[in-house]
């Protein structure tokens, strides 16, 4: 499961080159065009229907039908009613991206340079969660740091927790995202620090680099495009996601985009315009960032 | 980690032996032990959940499980009956079928790219290359929306209501791609030379194809699907959004949350961790035994 380090393209080991044989060109498009078609026809064509969807606007006096029409209101709507809720959503998204880098790299560089013929072992515990339902793992974290809890009683007894709860804060909501998307950020930084040189980091260390040194200038930069492609696999989601906010958050001052959007997909009638323009703003947001990121952080200021 | 170190000191010392001082030596063991002791601390933390959901399994509650119960013992019944709790077991069933169909057909539509993108050269594979990307890189609310407006305004007409196999649909759509990158990522770590090797011994393509290319491949195909498998039996928005009135079984604790979870969820929950660990351990085991040579 090296798997994600290539999501962002990050190739950074040694690869064969294929042998330059020509190949049957009908033999190539008979390999593409059934998961082609399928990536058209359930991933390019919705989008593009939800986007005529964002454009739609309300027939007045009939609550819940709209007809085809070029209105972008809906977007001035989504910004500038919601403008609070996409803030917390890049804000949440980015300090659980943060945290989940701090605890993820140790465990991967252990993997990958302490762990020896534990490694497949850490492996498997790092991925088996996800089939306990990370929905019943939300839950079951909303009830150890509920406010009768563990941890929160803890606190309270030693005066550390200001607000006297952890459940129903942002807290609690970054705590949530940090934890369930912490594997999509472990795997890849594991998968190019395995496959990095160790003789090169070796070679740190001969150069009289102490260990700190060695990892600032050889380890962490050979291992960026996985932690580039973490932080894409953690931020992405993350910015998405509605169930932490509903299980962990309160109604009011945790709400991110995520819930915006299903409540007015399913709660609000004749949300659908709405929704799809929060949609479509939430996507072009993540994209703009994701792009300044890997700009200044991609491959080229890397080598 | 520097196991050649007297070489190179020797180098620079002037033939002097190079010994780390043992300053360096303690300090470079209480670095090394540090990182797997957090490393091992953060596996603990991603546990605590799963343990806490084992332990309530076990409680004897009135209403609803979500504190433990003092005057009731410890107790085995819903280990004893976990179909007891009303749907529980049918969106475990629905969620076990969903997840096999989807990951049998996106590993074979996966598996099919991955070797088209690697192995062929075509116009537009760069264009190719983002398509497969896009869809990781898409928040799953998106997906989930813009193929819940696909179905009711697009496809009802053709007689599809949500349901069962919306959600393989899209379950296909959002695993194909991390089909694409994990057997794409075995591809091109191969040595071309076998399959160069193969084809000197007079190998025809077939079978050169299925008795070199593919075995070597097949550990990449394995972990495709086994990536997809958990993704889509863990999957809760997109799965929420197409389904209809159909349940599986994050969407089955989803909407018991509110009247509290019944303990059955967190038998099955615990015992789909368990499997799963034992089933990787088994295909650890079986694949270290008959590691091919090469």
């Amino acid at each position: 499961m090296s798997a994600f380090a290539h999501a962002a393209g990050g190739n950074a080991a040694v690869t064969h080159q294929d042998p330059p044989a020509r190949r049957r060109s009908w033999a190539t498009w008979l390999l593409l065009l059934p998961g082609f078609l399928w990536l058209l026809v359930f991933f390019v064509f919705p989008l593009v229907q939800l986007f005529t969807v964002s454009l739609q606007s309300k027939y007045p006096g009939y609550p819940g039908y709209y007809y085809r029409d070029v209105n972008f209101g809906n977007y001035v709507d989504a910004l500038t009613q919601f403008g609070a809720h996409f803030g917390r959503s890049l804000l949440f998204a980015g300090l659980a991206t943060l945290f989940a880098f701090l605890l993820a790299y140790p465990l991967a560089y252990a993997m990958a340079f302490k762990a020896g013929r534990w490694r497949n072992v850490m492996m498997i515990c790092i991925i088996a969660p996800f089939f306990t339902s990370f929905i019943l793992r939300t839950v079951a974290w909303r009830q150890i740091l509920a406010d009768d809890g563990p941890v929160a009683s803890t606190l309270n007894f030693l005066h550390l927790l200001p607000g006297g709860r952890i459940t129903e804060t942002w807290v609690a909501v970054v705590a949530g995202l940090t934890y369930n998307f912490l594997p999509f950020m472990v795997l890849p930084i594991y998968a190019s620090l395995e496959r990095a040189d160790h003789r090169i980091i070796e070679a740190g260390g001969d150069l009289y680099a102490n260990g700190f040194t060695t990892f600032r200038k050889v380890t962490l930069p050979m291992s960026m495009p996985g932690v580039l492609a973490g932080t894409l696999l953690t931020f992405i989601p993350a910015a998405g996601d509605y169930v932490n906010a509903d299980l962990l958050g309160s109604d009011r001052s945790t709400k991110m985009v995520g819930n915006v959007i299903e409540s007015q997909f399913f709660k609000v009638l004749g949300g659908f315009p709405l929704a799809a323009a929060l949609s479509f703003t939430l996507m072009a947001l993540i994209l703009a960032l994701v792009f300044v990121y890997i700009r200044r952080f991609g491959t080229e200021e890397l080598l | 980690m520097s196991t050649i170190a007297p070489q190179s000191g020797s180098r620079s010392h002037g033939g002097a032996a190079y010994r780390p001082s043992t300053w360096r030596r303690v300090q470079s063991w209480i670095a090394g032990h540090v990182v797997m002791f957090s490393a091992l601390l953060v596996l603990v933390y991603l546990f605590i959940p799963v343990a806490y959901t084992f332990v309530f399994s076990f409680n004897n509650y009135r209403k609803s499980n979500i504190v433990w119960n003092p005057q009731g013992s410890p107790t085995l019944k819903h280990w004893k009956d976990p179909c007891g709790a009303p749907g529980v077991c049918d969106a475990l069933v629905t969620s076990l079928e969903i997840g096999a169909i989807a990951t049998l057909v996106a590993t074979i539509l996966g598996t099919m790219l991955a070797f088209a993108l690697v192995r062929h050269q075509f116009r537009g594979k760069a264009a190719s290359n983002l398509l497969v990307f896009i869809p990781m890189a898409t928040p799953e609310i998106v997906l989930g929306a813009s193929l819940l407006t696909l179905f009711v305004q697009g496809f009802s007409r053709f007689g599809l209501r949500l349901g069962f196999w919306t959600i393989v649909i899209a379950h296909i759509m959002f695993c194909i791609s991390f089909v694409v990158v994990t057997v794409k990522a075995r591809l091109q770590s191969l040595d071309p030379r076998l399959e160069e090797a193969a084809q000197d011994l007079y190998a025809g393509p077939g079978s050169t194809f299925w008795k070199v290319t593919f075995p070597l491949v097949l550990p990449g195909i394995v972990g495709a699907a086994l990536l997809a498998f958990s993704l889509s039996f863990d999957d809760f928005i997109i799965t929420n959004f197409v389904s209809g009135n159909e349940t599986t079984f994050p969407k089955f604790v989803y909407v018991s949350y509110l009247r509290g979870i019944p303990a059955q969820a967190n038998v099955i929950g615990f015992s789909m961790f368990v499997l799963a660990l034992l089933l990787v351990i088994a295909g650890t085991l079986v694949n270290n035994i008959r590691k091919p040579k090469v």
